[in-house]
């Protein structure tokens, strides 16, 4: 019997499973429209691959992943990509993200897919690759990319494989109906992951609270080398790091993964889609979620396809949609209320709960904390919940980060003791994800630091080699007017003689500057004087001389555009300027004539 | 000599001691030489503190130039793109009283990104020698486009444009940038009455 260590805390809240787990699970239908949210899990978004107007088939890869930490996405059944848009998904914030809508056609046609049955003649590389490819992502709740906790890091031994069948939150009985009725897929998938792995030994965590699920792997994993290993009920142990500690005795180091002891831990949602994936090809398109909450009237298990609408399910389940009844995804202890029931299930979607008023009332408003410390006897991870709340109020993130708040894995078992009702969860969310802003922005601002130098590095460097040519020029010019003064002996410096004419004139302009203007002057009066002295009629012949040359002139252009064909335009404009001249010529004629007479 | 001094305390005394002077003097002598700063620490740690937008709103050409006036005495509220939380930790650090932000030198404001419309730029490059961090891509009578990853929302290139084609394009909410609120610590004032609590819960509903 092996030895089971326990971990720091813990809370025993009611059950509430045995609403759900009676019944067996139930294949939800296919929906009329699915809609695939292309970031449904940590890391970046996946990159369409499909059109609008396209028809897809059942697995076929409509969404491929970009970068390490990504999965792909896969449609869930056949039918016709109708848009790809932002659409709200699953998510607290209740914004909406970029998605792919599919109309479903109904006949489920598969793409062509096939498995490896005997898996061992895979190479662990090759396996890998088609876990990532089947899109598989954690199915605990985080829907962290399976691949990539399952690659091995370089010098990392794993000497224990974990799969997490402890479902410790009230609610949820998904895992539960999925040991129960598909053990063999579960210590197939197990089977699977030890080989990838190749860890010393591989134990399946199961809290004692499940007794049909611990008999059925138990008959599925005999003569394996898989250990089905029964646990204490307790609240969290689920979470990866108290499970590794139950099991293993090791505490993960703060900030580190179990990865860093020798650990993998995976979720028996995942195994039985590892299994699914390798022996029959199939990717992640469909998952066990729980509807439960006394406002569904047939509370149970669904098998449902990704991308589901949550009111589609939700209506299989019977809900009441009641007096503005919440929906909560996830379960009563870290889920969150869901903006919208368009939302579709997603590949973390292990429960839908819709609770009453009276079942799940609004939380009575938070009192002032009391320093009880009943925070920190319960917390899983060893923390100091108070002083933590203390910080998180006063923005103190430097405290919080001292105070290993980043360890904190949000249980909301602080909460759930408080007797102040104070959401100390919520405190801990906002300000992990103020440190990660704050965080970004300081890499940002030293990123903008490092260019800001370097650009004030360039520009001072492009100065200085300006400058340096400059001194070269000079030295040259100067070097040049040396030579010249030596070759010619007693010769003047032609530099010194240009330099002094310049000077020279400088003095003579200056010199004769007010005289020039002054002569200015007396030409403009000189002038005025002529022109007044000058008789009238003088005056009208030279206009009259003058307007009639331009007539000439003018009637010259217009022969002359007339013979080269111009366009009619031009020769318009000249005609219109010949009138135009010949009538100040008879004005210049008149004006003359009557200068003469008088 | 030792008889000498053996005779003389007060002449070992002196000598001892200036002995021992002499040896730590060059200790630390060689120390100061040894483990030198280079640099002003301070206006190291006063430069981390500032968002680096480059923007000069506080008056200085650059967020070091103004590190090293605060280090030189200058007031720590000039700088709009910190905010509150960057006086805040200037305050901290120079162990001096938080003063709300000089509205002289601007207002905090969203974070934004510069954006050339692409189709009305001349390829002036006005805007290219204007940017700090040369986040601005583009050369002569060619199009120039702003590298959004590294702009800082200084706003210097908007101004020397003589097309007026960059806007600033404010930070908008979305899933990449939505976080969870901090719980309203005052809301435990209120909703005391259950009715007012019944109420608050269907208003909150609502809003969700």
């Amino acid at each position: 019997m092996r030895k089971i260590s326990g971990f720091h805390g813990g809370i025993h809240p009611a059950q509430n499973k045995a609403q759900s787990s009676q019944t067996p699970i139930v294949f939800t239908g296919i929906p009329p429209q699915l809609v695939f949210p292309l970031s449904q899990h940590i890391g970046s978004a996946a990159r369409p691959v499909v059109s609008v107007g396209q028809r897809v088939l059942k697995g076929q890869v409509i969404a491929e992943p970009v970068g390490f930490v990504s999965v792909p996405v896969h449609a869930s059944t056949s039918g016709t990509v109708r848009a790809i848009e932002e659409r709200v998904i699953a998510h607290p914030s209740g914004h909406a993200a970029p998605c792919i809508v599919l109309t479903s056609d109904g006949a489920d046609e598969w793409v062509e897919h096939s498995g490896v049955a005997d898996y061992r003649s895979l190479s662990p590389g090759a396996l890998l690759e088609r876990i990532r490819g089947a899109g598989i992502a954690g199915m605990g709740g985080a829907g962290f990319p399976a691949a990539v906790k399952l690659a091995l890091q370089p010098g990392k031994k794993i000497d224990t494989l974990i799969i997490n069948g402890t479902e410790c939150e009230p609610y949820i009985t998904a895992d539960d109906r999925l040991m129960r009725e598909r053990a063999a897929q579960v210590i197939q998938g197990a089977q699977i992951l030890a080989y990838l792995v190749a860890p010393g030994e591989t134990l399946v965590g199961v809290e004692d609270d499940k007794p049909e699920s611990l008999a059925a792997l138990r008959a599925a994993a005999a003569g394996s080398a898989i250990e089905i290993v029964e646990i204490p009920t307790k609240y969290p142990s689920g979470g990866e790091k108290q499970l590794v500690e139950i099991l293993t005795g090791r505490q993960v180091p703060s900030g580190g993964l179990p990865a860093d002891i020798g650990v993998i831990c995976q979720n028996v949602g995942t195994a039985a889609a590892v299994y699914q994936a390798i022996i029959h090809g199939r990717p992640l398109i469909s998952r066990i979620t729980t509807v439960t909450g006394a406002a569904v009237r047939a509370p149970g298990n669904f098998d449902v396809l990704l991308g589901t609408p949550m009111h589609f399910l939700l209506e299989r389940a019977g809900w009441d949609p009641g007096d503005r009844q919440r929906v909560i995804m996830g379960g009563p202890m870290m889920g969150f209320t869901v903006a919208s029931l368009e939302a579709p299930v997603v590949k973390t979607t292990n429960c839908l709960l819709a609770p009453t008023a009276t079942e799940l009332p609004t939380p009575p408003p938070a009192q002032a904390c009391i320093r009880c410390g009943m925070c920190a006897q319960v917390c899983p991870a060893s923390l100091l919940p108070q002083q933590l709340f203390w910080f998180a109020q006063g923005r103190e993130f430097d405290k919080l980060e001292q105070h290993n708040l980043f360890d904190c894995i949000e249980c909301g078992a602080c909460s759930w003791v408080c007797p102040s009702n104070i959401p100390l969860v919520q405190y801990y969310r906002a300000s992990k994800a103020e440190i990660v802003h704050l965080r970004r922005d300081s890499d940002k601002a030293e990123h903008s630091r490092l260019r800001f130098e370097a650009r004030q590095e360039r520009l001072a460097r492009e100065e200085q080699e300006k400058e340096a040519k400059r001194a070269a020029r000079r030295e040259a010019a100067q070097q040049r007017a040396k030579q010249a003064h030596e070759g010619s002996g007693t010769e003047e410096d032609p530099i010194q003689a240009a330099i002094e004419r310049a000077r020279a004139k400088q003095a003579e302009a200056q010199q004769g500057a007010p005289d020039a203007a002054q002569a200015a002057i007396e030409r403009a009066r000189q002038a005025r004087d002529d022109r007044a002295s000058e008789a009238p009629r003088d005056q009208a012949r030279l206009q009259l001389e003058k307007a009639q040359q331009r007539l000439r002139v003018a009637q010259a252009k217009l022969a002359e555009c007339r013979q080269s064909d111009a366009a009619d335009q031009v020769i318009e404009a000249l005609e219109a300027s010949i009138a135009r001249l010949t009538e100040k010529v008879t004005a210049a004629q008149r004006q003359l004539d009557a200068a003469q007479e008088a | 000599m030792f008889e000498l001094l053996a005779q003389h305390p007060l002449l070992a005394a002196v000598l001892t001691l200036l002995l021992l002077g002499a040896v730590f003097g060059a200790i630390l002598g060689f120390a100061a030489v040894r483990f030198e700063t280079e640099g002003d620490p301070i206006v190291e740690q006063i430069n981390a503190i500032l968002p680096q937008t480059q923007c000069g709103q506080c008056g200085y050409p650059g967020c070091r130039p103004y590190a090293e006036a605060i280090a030189n005495g200058e007031a720590i509220n000039k700088c709009p793109p910190g905010g509150e939380a960057g006086i805040q930790a200037l305050a901290d650090l120079l162990d001096v009283e938080a003063l709300p932000l000089d509205a002289e030198h601007g207002e905090e404001q969203r974070k934004a990104v510069a954006f050339i419309r692409e189709d009305e730029c001349i390829g002036c490059t006005k805007c290219i020698q204007a940017c700090p961090v040369d986040a601005i891509l583009g050369a002569a009578k060619q199009m120039h486009t702003v590298i959004a990853s590294e702009c800082t929302g200084c706003d210097l290139c908007v101004e020397p444009c003589p097309v007026d084609c960059i806007d600033m394009l404010y930070e908008q909410d979305s899933l990449h940038n939505w976080h969870w609120p901090l719980p309203d610590p005052t809301s435990h004032r209120v909703e005391i009455i259950a009715t007012d609590r019944q109420s608050a819960a269907r208003s909150s509903d609502e809003a969700a």
